[in-house]
């Protein structure tokens, strides 16, 4: 494996790439289980796809017998845990320079086993020069398809770039509709495409002045002759000392005749006069760049949504800005030009959907694995070594299949307008820096935890410290693109974290924590009910909401909890009880232990015996503490063996637990289980309740639901508590009726 | 010293430029009359008088030049070209007075372009004895000298083949003369402009181009000349129609190429251009402005990119160091841009049929030159070559996504990047006829470059 790896390195005359020994194991990951390949040879990086399994550690949860162990009870946990393999399925997508393909192809032929079982799908241009490998010609333009794979599958997939702004990256939440838009491609040459359906599509318009232009021209007239170098040179290029302006023409009069000075009237019309002792190293590259930005305009028709592809753009800020400013000027603001996080792959991606169609890919959900992806830019000339450094010239994307596919929760009131975060790191320079540096103080943390949950591994220990290497140097690189992923949010710190975990196989690192917590408070449960049962109705309600916001302290949590309430719609809630119960509520439970047994349930119970039906909703995977939907059927069945309302509820289906289809502690209600919304919808729910800071605060504070909602958290961070005008322990209650 | 001057340029004619030039009448003393004007309108001496005026205040604010003008002065006159010196001599002729200036000679349009200036000049033919008496003699010698010589310094030239004969224009007989020279000479131009005291006689210059704002201010404050600048693409419409009007002397202005492809059998034929709206009017200088014209008054910029002459010569220049447009194309001439343009089939390995793209198309220009191995293969000319195809192609399928767009079927292309290009006329025809799978027409006129200059000599004779 290491061959691949060092032969790929040396071949680039490069010395930089000289100096990077890539671990082969982080570049062609999972190859042995790989089933199929897809490779899109492009004029100047090749990308390869490949489907695999990832055979992952995941926790899972079993009941015990109880019968005849009563005498023990106390002392057993309430379920036992096992950590089992399982398969899951991964696409992988690594795009690297033209130089390295043979050493990797034949790397990955070396360890292909069963290769006649394998297909290799090819597009784009050199695809057809490696004939032996490609089974069959690519028809179906595969952009549009990996386009809009990515778009169902990666939410903050589209950004616009700001020059001025920072940072210049604005990630664009998917639209519920993608079609129709045009789609510009610039590869070797320009391609501009529109896209009415799925499979309708209509080629506009081209040009053959391009990337391969702009690179051929460039080494024939620098001494630069490597792709990302001369667009390096074109970034410190000024080329108005080549480019004949509008105002070389026009002198300083072309302000009264209402055009820019800026405007280019004759690329490289200067040159014809230019003195030649010029540097005209740098300023050719970037009179190029203009050339062909400025061309691929021309064919742009009335629409709205203008993606620009292909890898001449490969996310360098040279390019994207001279781009989006021309968009902008001839289309008069009119249409803003949209890029791809992932515009290299599409075709990769396309390519590799049409060998794949017998795994069905469309049909699932994929979810982007923070923990194996290079993020944005990460080989981009324009950043420094040591950024780059780290996935040299091969990127690298990764997806994980997702169980269930995901869907939006039917009742968001506007769907297209639905952003989950509350805060965007992105935009937010103080509370990027502050959510860095307090997910760094807390890495110490974790990877104890993380060793602790494994005492009887071996290797846990150093697993542990590759997790806090990878996820440090993840949160290194957000400090310097906190673009590099979509947009920052605590939401995706969080998310990226637990991607890292799983990839050190520590699947579930607070199991035994939690398992100890939920056997405790099951054991508190009779007591907690009965003592509630026995408040009058009005000082019930107050316990009850009271129990779901302390959550780890039930009873002392009135005490902890800080006054008054930071947010406080109690009164308006309280009233809403005195009136006809809901129909259905959806919850979103929290955390294992005293939240979900002593402080979910009893207001679950609550609900049932209003006569409201109630879809308990848990996270499908492990995330922190936070209850799975397999722990929390186990719980509900020993609530249900000692409580005859949860015990009948369970039976009549009044009382259902489903899976939410995320492993996250936050939220995303724009991609949900598929059968929990079904259920939503079939229920009718009219009311959502969301619990916990991650939930209710990180995520979906401002989510605007078409039935009524109610969102509880205790700010159990300082820094929030003081942003949101509270201090710690601040409490959100926040119940919400939409507008008629 | 106006002497000095036609000597001086003509004597650096280029000796082989001059084989059809036409003697205006036998030796003649110069400047031998005193400077006189032309009687032969009431009105006129007030004019003279005013002008004489006025130009006596403005000599005496020459009188004291700022270290700073008589430092740009320095530095132009370190320039003085040997070119042109001629047209001084009208500077001390022109009676010009906008409006009333129809009948005042000598008639001139100019044209201030990004690299060239296009210049016309009528010749009046019909001039009577009377007339003849009353002239003054530098008007004389002014129309001897651009009449009798191709070349004019080391850079202006005269295109004699294009020259238009027995023309009526306001009533008067006469041949239409084209000249051009690089931009570049203009600062030196009007420089000599002041030193010939241009201004005392004509005060108002029809100009058009980008160059007409650019030397505005120079015209002005080191010619004491007031520009009468004229939007280029005004210009451009009324010359084109105008010229198209008067054909080319008994032949057709308009022309297309028949099997452009084909060198054999390609043909350059006349086309009788009798319905001439709507037109998609594509000129190619230095830019490119493409141009949907309707009607006469009726017409609109579609779009324009800055990838036309300029960049072809100048790109040539770099990647060959040639030094001429000329030279530039001839070396294209003999290139073979495949061996430097990625061709839809090197990369399909042959036609691209989802999107109906032959093999033989372009898919990345300049894309071999990606390869190491490819960039030393590659001679000069086929560079030269291969920037001439992209420049012609890209341009060929803007005007074609035009033409589309605004349901035009008939593209003239026209503007100096065509000179002498046989090259690019026949490819921009093959282009077209091909992607439109024969829907548009490639037309191409014998005066290429030079309708802005001829409108804006319309215009200075308020000719609609």
């Amino acid at each position: 494996m290491a061959e691949c790896g060092a032969s790929g390195s040396g071949s680039s005359g490069d010395s930089l790439d000289k100096s990077i020994t890539l671990p082969p194991d982080e570049i062609f990951r999972n190859l042995e289980n790989a089933k199929r390949f897809a490779i899109d040879i492009g004029g100047s990086l090749t990308k390869l796809a490949y489907y695999s399994t990832v055979q992952h550690k995941v926790a899972k949860v079993r009941s015990f017998d109880h019968s005849g162990k009563d005498t023990e009870r106390d002392h057993e946990p309430p379920y036992e845990i096992s950590v089992q393999e399982e398969i899951t399925a991964r696409l992988h997508f690594i795009k690297f320079e033209n130089t390295y393909i043979e050493a990797c192809l034949d790397f990955i032929k070396d360890h292909l086993v069963n290769t006649e079982t394998k297909v290799i799908q090819a597009t784009g241009g050199g695809a057809y020069k490696f004939k032996d490998l490609i089974e069959e010609k690519l028809r179906l333009n595969p952009w549009c398809s990996g386009w809009h794979f990515l778009f169902r599958n990666i939410p903050h997939e589209a950004f616009v770039y700001q020059k001025d702004s920072d940072p210049e990256f604005r990630f664009q939440t998917n639209h519920p509709h993608i079609f129709p838009y045009l789609l510009v491609n610039i590869g070797s040459g320009v391609s501009i495409v529109k896209v009415e359906t799925e499979d309708r599509f209509e080629w506009v318009g081209g040009s053959s002045i391009g990337g391969g232009t702009f690179w051929g021209l460039g080494a024939l007239l620098t001494k630069t002759k490597k792709f990302d170098e001369l667009l390096h040179l074109a970034s410190r290029g000024q080329h108005s000392n080549v480019d004949m302006l509008v105002r070389d023409v026009y002198g300083g009069a072309h302000q009264t005749l209402g055009l820019s000075g800026n405007l280019i009237a004759s690329s490289f019309g200067k040159s014809a006069t230019a003195d030649q002792d010029l540097p005209l190293f740098f300023l050719l590259a970037k009179s190029l760049l203009h050339m062909i930005s400025n061309d691929s305009l021309d064919a742009l028709h009335s629409l709205d949504r203008v993606y620009f592809g292909g890898f001449f753009i490969r996310g360098h800020p040279v390019t994207m800005r001279t781009i989006t400013y021309s968009i902008n000027f001839f289309s008069k603001g009119e249409v803003q030009a949209l890029f791809l996080r992932h515009e290299g792959y599409l075709g990769a991606i396309g390519a590799f959907l049409k060998g794949a169609e017998q795994d069905n890919p469309n049909q699932y959900s994929w979810g982007e694995n923070y923990a194996g992806s290079s993020g944005l830019m990460s080989t981009s000339p324009e950043l420094g070594p040591a950024q780059r450094a780290r996935s040299g010239t091969f990127d690298l994307l990764e997806m994980d299949r997702l169980e269930r596919p995901l869907v939006n929760l039917p009742l968001l009131l506007d769907p297209p307008s639905y952003v989950p975060d509350t805060v965007d790191l992105t935009d937010d320079a103080l509370a990027r820096k502050y959510w860095l540096t307090c997910f760094e103080e807390a890495l110490d943390g974790v990877v104890k935890r993380a060793v602790a949950s494994q005492p009887d591994s071996v290797d846990a220990a150093e697993r542990a410290e590759k997790f806090r290497q990878k996820y440090w140097n993840k949160l290194q690189t957000l400090r310097q693109q906190p673009f590099a992923y979509g947009t920052l949010t605590v939401r995706s710190l969080l998310d990226t974290r637990e991607h890292c975990l799983n990839e050190f196989n520590f699947p579930d690192p607070y199991s035994k924590v939690k398992q100890r917590e939920n056997g405790v408070a099951l054991r508190c449960f009779p007591g907690v009910v009965r003592s509630l049962d026995t408040l009058g109705w009005e000082e019930r309600q107050l316990a009850l909401v009271k129990g779901l916001l302390a959550g780890n302290v039930f009873d002392w949590g009135a005490k902890a909890v800080s006054e008054p309430w930071l947010v406080d719609s109690y009164s308006e809630w309280l009233q809403r009880l005195k009136g006809p119960p809901h129909k259905c509520a959806l919850i979103f439970a929290d955390n294992s232990g005293i939240d979900i047994i002593l402080g979910v349930f009893p207001f679950v119970r609550e609900l049932l015996l209003r006569g409201t039906e109630v879809i308990l909703a848990c996270n499908s995977g492990p995330a922190l503490n936070d209850v799975t939907h397999g722990e929390s059927l186990i719980v509900a069945e020993r609530i249900a063996g000692m409580d005859p309302v949860v015990h009948s509820a369970l039976r009549e289906e009044r009382l259902l637990l489903v899976q939410t289809g995320s492993s996250s502690p936050c939220l995303d209600l724009s991609r949900l289980d598929k059968g929990l919304a079904a259920l939503v919808r079939e229920r009718g729910a009219d009311l959502v309740v969301i619990e916990g800071m991650g939930r209710a605060v990180h995520t979906n504070y401002h989510a605007a639901l078409c039935c009524e909602s109610l969102k509880l958290a205790v700010i159990k961070n300082a820094w929030l508590a003081e942003r949101l005008g509270g201090r710690l322990f601040s409490v959100i209650f926040k119940y919400e009726v939409p507008a008629e | 010293m106006l002497g000095e001057g036609l000597a001086t340029s003509t004597a650096a004619a280029e000796p082989g430029r001059g084989t059809k030039a036409k003697a205006a009448g036998g030796p003649e003393g110069r400047r031998q009359e005193p400077l006189r004007r032309r009687a032969s309108s009431a009105s006129v001496p007030a004019v003279g008088a005013s002008v004489e005026g006025a130009r006596r205040d403005r000599l005496g604010s020459y009188s004291g030049p700022t270290s700073v003008s008589r430092q740009r002065v320095e530095s132009l006159r370190k320039k003085r070209p040997q070119l042109l010196l001629a047209f001084i001599s009208f500077s001390l002729l022109f009676p010009l007075r906008l409006p009333m200036s129809k009948s005042f000679f000598p008639w001139f349009g100019l044209d201030i372009g990004g690299t060239l200036v296009k210049l016309v000049y009528f010749e009046p033919k019909d001039i009577t004895a009377e007339e003849e008496e009353e002239e003054v003699e530098s008007l004389k010698s002014i129309r001897k000298y651009l009449t009798s010589n191709v070349a004019y310094g080391s850079t202006g030239i005269r295109d004699v083949h294009l020259e238009l004969k027995d023309l009526t224009l306001c009533g008067r007989k006469g041949n239409l003369h084209f000249i051009r020279f690089p931009t570049h000479d203009m600062p030196a131009f009007i420089q000599m402009g002041r030193d010939k005291n241009f201004s005392s006689l004509h005060t108002v210059f029809c100009a058009t181009g980008g160059g007409a704002y650019k030397f505005e201010q120079d015209f002005l404050t080191i010619g004491d000349l007031q520009l009468c600048k004229l939007d280029e693409l005004d210009c451009l419409i009324k010359g084109i129609l105008y010229i198209d009007s008067v054909g080319f002397n008994g032949r057709s202005q308009c022309y297309y190429f028949e099997n452009p492809a084909d060198s054999e059998k390609c043909q350059k034929l006349p086309f009788d251009l009798k319905n001439p709206y709507p037109l998609l009017l594509v000129n190619i200088g230095s830019g490119v402005s493409i141009l949907a014209v309707y009607s006469k008054d009726n017409y609109k910029r579609v779009t324009g990119t800055s990838l036309g002459g300029g960049t072809f010569f100048g790109l040539c220049c770099l990647l060959t160091g040639c030094t001429t447009f000329e030279e530039a194309l001839e070396m294209a001439s003999r290139g073979d841009s495949t061996k430097v343009d990625k061709l839809v089939r090197d990369i399909y390995g042959g036609d691209y049929e989802r999107f109906g793209l032959p093999g033989w198309a372009v898919a990345s220009s300049f894309g071999n030159m990606m390869s190491k191995e490819k960039r030393e293969a590659v001679s000069k000319e086929d560079l030269a070559r291969a920037t001439l195809i992209t420049i012609t192609n890209n341009i060929g399928s803007i005007a074609r996504m035009c033409a589309l767009n605004e349901n035009i079927n008939q593209v003239v292309f026209v503007g100096n990047f065509l000179r002498i290009n046989t090259i690019a006329m026949r490819l921009l025809a093959y282009a077209l006829d091909y992607w439109s799978k024969g829907q548009l027409k490639a037309l191409f006129s014998e005066h290429e470059g030079y309708f802005g200059a001829v409108g804006a000599l319309l215009e200075l004779l308020k000719i609609p």
